[in-house]
């Protein structure tokens, strides 16, 4: 590569009970895409947002172009021709596309000029986007083309993207590949965040390892195989969960023409949709962010109430039923959001034991709540999933991601459900918990239970599910079996690239 | 620079030291008021927290303890419910007036009658009323969405109207010579809520402590309590875990409306003795800041009443020997509530002196 | 009864001075919901501000002084609020409560002495023959400066709001503190900026009941306007010009019900005083459904961690 753009050296941070960085240094070159790959709680967030002054380091330095540079904050960041594309926190919904794009900028030009500009610059890019759009309405895929087209209008010379394709289709992720290829061929430097490590592979000219905190190793992806890459990231022999021949009973859960409307403004109704899934059988559900997800899994746990006959267990109409009914029945649920969803931050565990166990543990009688019994069942919880908790004594919030999914999951798998929903499940969690998450559902479908998981991993899905479905703008498609499914089918499954139609007119 | 660190979780010991905190500076605080005012800020601080419980009056002084504290405690109770699940019920001061017309309209109805029932309904339409009056921002909120804080405080302007309307007309004593206000419960002895005015005693005291072990059980070891509780942390993990929302908030309306409406009902029964236009004296209001000062536990509730009582008798007692103005106590009870909500920073919080990085 | 007897110009005239303290608040309150922060201590800082003006003009003698005495003094005791919520990160409904509570002992307080004086009289604007003509004379050009005062601001804000960045920035921090602060806005800064203009204008509101409408001091004089205020802004949707319809239609309705006291309507009085509450009650029920509209942070805490 051509001159070095970007040099850091040296940089720590450290938080209370956690070093997120110890002494990382590497080097960007101009027009290089620079990969920084690492588990979820490797460092990486902290890192960039070091870089774009969002956080300041304790020790260590960075140059530019050869001369300091310390942003105090994302305006000197911005200024110096760095720009960020976040994954989350980002945007504004109740903002149109051109406000939300003036809002990252310095010196907007007026509305009219802006908009125009935007045009400009999605047309070049292949991005199309209408600038008077409410940012809420978008698609997942939309929205990230604002920021990128927010970030594009400031000419930047180094553009971070923190995992950019986790929220894209397989066709999506391919217009964006090219759109960045583009970018970096016209000389802008690209830092671009993943723990996907095929996409490093085709995408990017170098990368950076983290674990923990430190920088553990440097590659050419093109000449590394992906199996060296997550070796290094995980520092361990990964292990893939082993899925024992299954006999399939009888269906277990069906949905006969679901449709129901969104309880948020901003969210995805559902539209006629029809699934069965049998007794021993994982049914994976694939799609991108936002595309009815949340609402299916709300339908299923009882929080979204429908149609008597619209969910059927085992036969019989239990649309009306709520939560605490269901469970009596024996379907299970384990939402996506764990903190404030799935769990209560501030309660402790046993108490976020009862949440959900008080029915089929029997940890209350006539209303009365059996404290001694949910402490016993939250005990079970945490020896049984290795969840790392000084005990059930301790808040919700005081675990880390891994180890809340854990119990979170375990919670569920362990009052035997007969079929059990989850949205989600290693949604931010690292290798190791996901690997024991994933071989927890695939040991309880073994036992006979049916399984339907919500996931916008499609590594995931794949590795797990029998059958898979993907949900597009509130409908599910056909159910298909995993094997021999290719990404091009599954890409389309899931609505293919979207909003692109726009293209094709501008 | 100072840095706020969020605990892993929530502090025990800082949950339990706040409270203390806040009423030690406010006395501070206080204090300076007072000086200002031109007062002996340690004679009125004196005057106000241990004359009235060990001084040479205090045989006037404790049971009044009781008459002003239960009230505070029983509607404060409540509150704490709908306060714990984020229900803002900041009317009680309108339920308490419903309550009391309501309780005093079937007494009075039964007047001059003799009977053991006619206490028991006086509760029972006490309860009622002020129930019924908190169900109108329940339903208005569960049916159409409506904002229960702005809803349940009109209605304490239309229950004050209402309250003049009563000692003026429908209520008013036939033999009062033409002055507003009710008969006097006090001369009707099957009306009375006191069991010994010598001793402060009466059944809203009674009420205040079965409130509270009634709240303290329902948090503690019950489903509905903990749905409560559940549903302040994370509303939507209280729906996961099964809870109706629209019931819920009709539970803590409910509750709090009726309490509210029975400390009413015994307080015209017994201490004010009468409907008249001045007859709530703001103790819906003042429960607010006992249901904060108590960390909304019904013991720490129990406390706090208490305390407030205490603000009230001493600085009725300030006033009359230190021509204290009866305002600066209010000044003072708003000062606490102040200090208590600042300083509740510490049990979620740490604060970390940091020196300015130089990046 | 006699309801000839209400001249309906007088009752448009009179009812742009009754809403003008309500109008003036809720404004104030507007500028601090956008930037997803719910102040419910409108009527504390309203009679702070209605007290703090009439001392200062009774004691200078100079309305004008009294005016910004009262916007200092709402500032002042939002200045709590700021204290409360953005530095010990305090439930915004309890702090709101909390500084009414206050407030209305503060005023209390120092309003001991202030009973039973008359504050200055406060000059009309007299345009001569225009404020001759008739009809639109009474009610465009004869009110007093602070009416005219109230619904420039109305327009200054909306127009702060629609054209301007800085009503941008103030939007994009009540939609979303956290997407705000990662593009590197100063969350609290702005919201301390909208607190401070609330209780200004709180205060200048409580002062023109003080001042202008009663005018003299009682205790809790303000009487539920600040609540009143409160429940303009969810019925204005947020809107300047709404909250500007709204406050005209509660103003009417209270000269109205005035009017038809004096008029001696065979309704009692105490229901007559009873209307503008339980209207506020209907029209929230009627409009409760439009709810969307609330900036996505309103009553939400922000802590930036990391």
């Amino acid at each position: 590569m051509s001159e070095t753009l970007l040099s850091i050296r040296g940089l720590t941070k450290a938080y209370p009970g956690v070093v997120a960085n110890s002494d990382v240094s590497f080097d960007i070159g101009a027009g290089e895409v620079h990969a920084l790959l690492g588990e979820n709680g490797a460092g990486k967030s902290t890192l960039v947002k070091m870089i774009y002054g969002l956080v300041k380091p304790d020790s260590g330095a960075m140059t530019l172009r050869g001369a300091p540079y310390a942003p105090a904050e994302p305006r000197a960041a911005r200024a110096d021709g760095i720009a960020m594309v976040f994954q989350h926190f980002s945007l504004f919904d109740a903002l149109n596309v051109a406000e939300n794009i003036a809002l990252g900028m310095e010196n907007p030009p007026p509305m009219r000029d802006l908009a125009r500009r935007i045009r400009e610059v999605s047309e070049t890019y292949g991005l199309p986007l209408d600038p008077f759009r409410t940012v809420g309405d978008l698609s997942a895929g939309e929205r990230q083309r604002v920021e990128i087209i927010r970030c594009l209008l400031q000419d930047p010379k180094l553009l971070i993207m923190d995992e950019p394709t986790s929220v894209l289709t397989p066709q999506e992720v391919e217009i964006l590949f090219k759109t960045l290829t583009k970018l970096s061929a016209e000389g802008t430097a690209i830092l671009y965040i993943s723990h996907k490590l095929e996409e490093i592979r085709t995408l990017c000219d170098h990368a950076t390892v983290l674990r923990l905190g430190k920088v553990v190793g440097e590659c050419v992806p093109r000449e590394s195989t992906a199996r060296e890459m997550a070796e290094l990231m995980v520092g361990t022999t990964l292990q893939t969960p082993t899925r024992a021949g299954r006999e399939l009973g009888p269906v277990a859960l069906a949905l006969r023409g679901l449709s129901a409307a969104s309880p948020s403004q901003f969210g995805t109704s559902l539209k006629n949709v029809h699934l069965e899934v049998k007794q021993g059988e994982v049914l994976g559900i694939g799609g991108v962010a936002g595309n009815g997800q949340d609402e299916l899994l709300a339908v299923l746990s009882g929080e979204i109430p429908t149609d008597e006959g619209a969910v059927e267990l085992k036969g019989a109409g239990i649309g009306r039923l709520g939560p605490a009914e269901r469970r009596r029945l024996g379907l299970l649920t384990a939402p996506e959001e764990r903190l404030g969803h799935a769990a209560a931050p501030d309660m402790s565990l046993t108490e976020n034991a009862m949440l959900t166990g008080s029915v089929r543990e029997g940890l209350e009688r006539r209303g009365f709540l059996k404290w001694a019994a949910a402490q016993d069942f939250a005990e079970k919880i945490i020896k049984a999933f290795d969840v790392r908790t000084p005990g059930p004594d301790n808040a919700a919030r005081s675990l880390s991601g891994g180890n809340l999914q854990k119990f979170v999951i375990g919670r569920e798998v362990l009052q035997r459900p007969d079929v059990l929903v989850v949205n989600q499940p290693t949604w931010g969690v690292d290798a190791s918990a996901a690997a024991a998450i994933r071989q927890a559902l695939l040991d309880l479908a073994a036992s006979g239970a049916a399984v339907i998981c919500i996931s916008q991993d499609l590594d995931e899905l794949m590795e797990i599910a029998d059958r898979f479905a993907a949900l597009n703008e509130g409908r599910l498609s056909e159910p298909r079996p995993t094997t021999g499914l290719t990404v091009d089918e599954i890409g389309l499954m899931m609505g293919g690239a979207h909003g692109m139609e726009v293209a094709a007119v501008g | 620079m100072i840095v706020l660190e969020k605990r892993p979780q929530p502090s025990r010991a800082w949950s339990l030291a706040t409270p203390v905190l806040a009423v030690v500076a406010t006395m501070v605080f206080g204090g300076l008021l007072f000086a200002l005012l031109g007062k002996n800020p340690v004679e009125a601080i004196r005057t106000i927290f241990w004359d009235p419980l060990f001084g040479e009056f205090a045989f006037y002084y404790r049971p009044q303890l009781l008459v002003k504290g239960a009230p505070l405690v029983l509607i404060a109770i409540g509150l704490s419910l709908g306060f714990k699940a984020g229900i803002w019920n900041i009317g009680a001061e309108g339920q308490y007036i419903m309550g009391a017309i309501c309780g005093a309209a079937v007494g009075l109805a039964f007047y001059p009658l003799d009977a053991w029932y006619v206490f028991p309904l006086m509760v029972l339409g006490g309860a009622l009323g002020g129930w019924a009056w908190a169900m109108i921002p329940g339903i208005l909120k569960v049916r159409f969405g409506t904002n229960e804080i702005l809803v349940s405080l009109m209605l304490v302007y239309v229950a004050e109207q209402l309250l003049a309307s009563m000692s003026l007309g429908l209520l008013k004593n036939p033999e009062g010579f033409g002055f507003p206000g009710s008969r006097n419960l006090n001369d009707y002895p099957s009306a009375s809520s006191w069991i010994s005015q010598d001793l402060g005693m009466h059944w809203g005291v009674v009420a205040a402590f079965i409130a509270v072990i009634f709240a303290y059980v329902l948090l503690n070891r019950h489903m509905a309590g903990f749905h409560i509780r559940l549903t302040g942390d994370a509303p939507r993990a209280a729906r996961f875990a099964g809870v109706h929302p629209g019931r819920l908030i009709l539970f803590c309306l409910g509750v709090s409306g009726a309490l509210a409406g029975l400390a009413g009902l015994f307080e015209v029964a017994g201490p004010a003795g009468q409907i008249t236009i001045d007859f709530n004296t703001g103790y819906g209001f003042t429960a607010i800041i006992v249901a904060f000062l108590g960390r909304l536990h019904p013991v720490g509730i129990l406390l706090a009443g208490g305390l407030m009582a205490l603000t009230y008798i001493g600085g009725e007692a300030a006033q009359s020997q230190m021509a204290l103005p009866a305002a600066a106590i209010q000044v003072f009870q708003g000062m606490l509530l102040f200090f208590l909500l600042a300083l509740d920073l510490l049990t979620n919080y740490r604060l970390r002196l940091k020196t300015r990085e130089v990046a | 009864m006699d309801i000839s007897s209400i001249n309906p110009v007088l009752l448009i005239a009179s009812l742009m001075v009754a809403a003008t303290p309500i109008l003036l608040a809720a404004i104030g309150e507007l500028v601090v919901e956008k930037a997803g922060v719910l102040n419910l201590g409108v009527e504390g800082m309203m009679i702070t501000g209605a007290i703090a003006g009439f001392a200062a003009a009774v004691e200078t003698g100079s309305p004008f002084v009294g005016f910004v005495a009262a916007a200092a003094g709402g500032a002042a005791l939002s200045m709590l609020f700021v204290l409360l919520t953005q530095f010990a990160l305090a439930n915004h409904v309890a702090s709101g409560l909390a500084l009414t509570l206050f407030g209305l002992g503060l005023s209390a307080l120092i309003g001991q002495s202030y009973g039973g004086v008359k504050p200055p009289p406060i000059g009309k604007l007299d345009l001569g023959p225009l404020s001759d003509l008739p009809v639109i004379g009474p009610i465009l050009f004869s009110q007093d400066l602070v009416v005219y005062l109230g619904i420039a601001l109305v327009a200054a804000v909306w127009a702060l709001l629609k054209f301007t960045r800085a009503g941008l920035v103030l939007r994009a921090v009540g939609e979303s503190h956290d997407a705000a602060h990662a593009l590197g806005y100063k969350v609290v800064r702005i919201r301390i900026l909208a607190i401070l203009f609330g209780g200004a204008c709180a205060g200048l509101g409580g002062a023109y009941i003080s001042l202008v409408r009663v005018p003299q001091w009682t205790d809790g004089m303000t009487a539920g306007v600040g609540w009143i205020a409160l429940a303009l802004v969810v019925f204005a949707s947020w809107r300047p010009w709404r909250v500007l319809l709204g406050a005209y239609l509660f103003g009417g309705i209270t000269v109205l019900q005035l009017n038809l006291q004096a008029a001696g309507v065979a309704i009692p009085v105490e229901y007559l005083a009873m209307s503008p509450y339980i209207i506020t009650i209907v029209v929230l029920v009627i409009l409760s459904a439009d709810k969307n509209k609330a900036p996505a942070s309103l009553g939400r805490i922000f802590h930036a961690s990391q």
